[in-house]
């Protein structure tokens, strides 16, 4: 059991890091492309450009997020 | 070269590079202090480990996978890696962060493996077989990572090799000819760089990827096609260039 929590752990550690919410945010951002690719017939193009907005969206918040807490150390 | 093959060479050598500055400095605090054969020992197994992996892991993603759900996959799990090196790098430069320090690392390794008790194990020292196992292993797993998403969605695992393998020997080399820790060596910018390489391709192939999603299963197509990974990296560089200037004046005021 210890094994695989440490094992569950270290790729935890590993691929979602320090700051969850990126990893959210991506798979939010992702999921709502799909949608939209598997419900309406949108261009690529737009496709593209949405998803790519709502990922600087994340990262942004991310950093502001991760920026607050440094000061409020 | 086309874009995507120089962009798979840059990122992997830069991301090697820079994991291997951190691994060597373990490995030499290990091989000064404890003796270089178990420590070497360590490092052997840790790279063989690395490239079992990166065969096995490789060769079922690429079998089992469609294109377009391989690009989901992989360019996701790139675009939540580069966030998280951009992340950091940005809160580095802006001043929220320390920086990564070498000298200090190889002290405290230095500490403790003078600290630690004598055991043989299969002949071997076994605190140092095991710290520069763990180094290498761990620091290795994330070039791993980087040359399989980058070499699987490129279609050229071989250079993706290739470019970590260019940017091992260089630090190894300027390891061993310097002999101690590479303190100089600009990893926050590096890391940095790799950030946005990374967050540029993982954008670019999670999008591509949703295409399986669609009626044919079939990768959407950027808007001018791979030139649009340029665009990408220009947005990117604009966003961590824009948050850097708006974070650190205000870090400088609260130290002062």
């Amino acid at each position: 059991m210890r094994f695989v929590k440490g094992f569950g752990r270290f790729w935890w550690d590993f691929i979602v890091g320090d700051d969850w919410r990126i990893a959210a945010g991506v798979v939010v951002v992702l999921a709502a492309g799909a949608l939209l690719v598997a419900n309406t017939s949108a261009p690529d193009g737009v496709v593209a450009a949405v998803v790519a907005v709502g990922i600087v969206a994340v990262a942004i918040g991310s950093i502001a997020a991760s920026a607050l807490r440094a000061r409020g150390r | 070269m086309t874009g995507d093959a120089l962009g798979v060479v840059a990122a992997t050598t830069l991301a090697s590079g820079v994991e291997f500055v951190e691994a060597l400095t373990i490995v030499l605090a290990m091989g000064t202090t404890r003796g270089w054969r178990s420590t070497l020992i360590g490092v052997g197994a840790a790279l063989a480990t690395l490239a079992v992996i990166t065969a096995l892991a490789g060769y079922a993603l690429k079998s089992w996978l469609p294109e377009a759900l391989l690009q989901l996959v992989v360019g996701s799990l790139l675009l939540i890696f580069g966030l998280q090196w951009l992340r950091k790098a940005i809160l580095r430069a802006a001043g929220l962060k320390a920086l990564h320090d070498e000298e200090d690392t190889f002290r405290e390794e230095v500490e403790a493996a003078r600290a630690a008790g004598e055991e043989r194990r299969l002949g071997l020292d076994w605190f140092a077989f095991v710290v520069s196992f763990k180094g290498v292993f761990l620091e290795g797993l994330e070039i791993v990572f980087i040359v399989i998403t980058f070499g699987l969605n490129a279609d050229s695992i071989a250079l993706a090799t290739v470019g970590a393998a260019i940017g091992g020997v260089i630090v190894l080399a300027a390891g061993l000819a310097l002999h101690k820790p590479l303190a100089r060596v600009p990893e926050n910018t590096i890391k940095f760089v790799v950030g946005l390489l990374l967050s540029t391709f993982g954008t670019f192939w999670a999008v591509e990827g949703l295409g399986w999603f669609g009626p044919d299963d079939a990768s959407l197509s950027w808007p001018g096609g791979d030139a649009a990974l340029l665009v990408l990296l220009a947005a990117w560089c604009a966003l961590a260039w824009a948050t850097v200037r708006l974070l650190a004046p205000r870090a400088r005021q609260e130290v002062a």
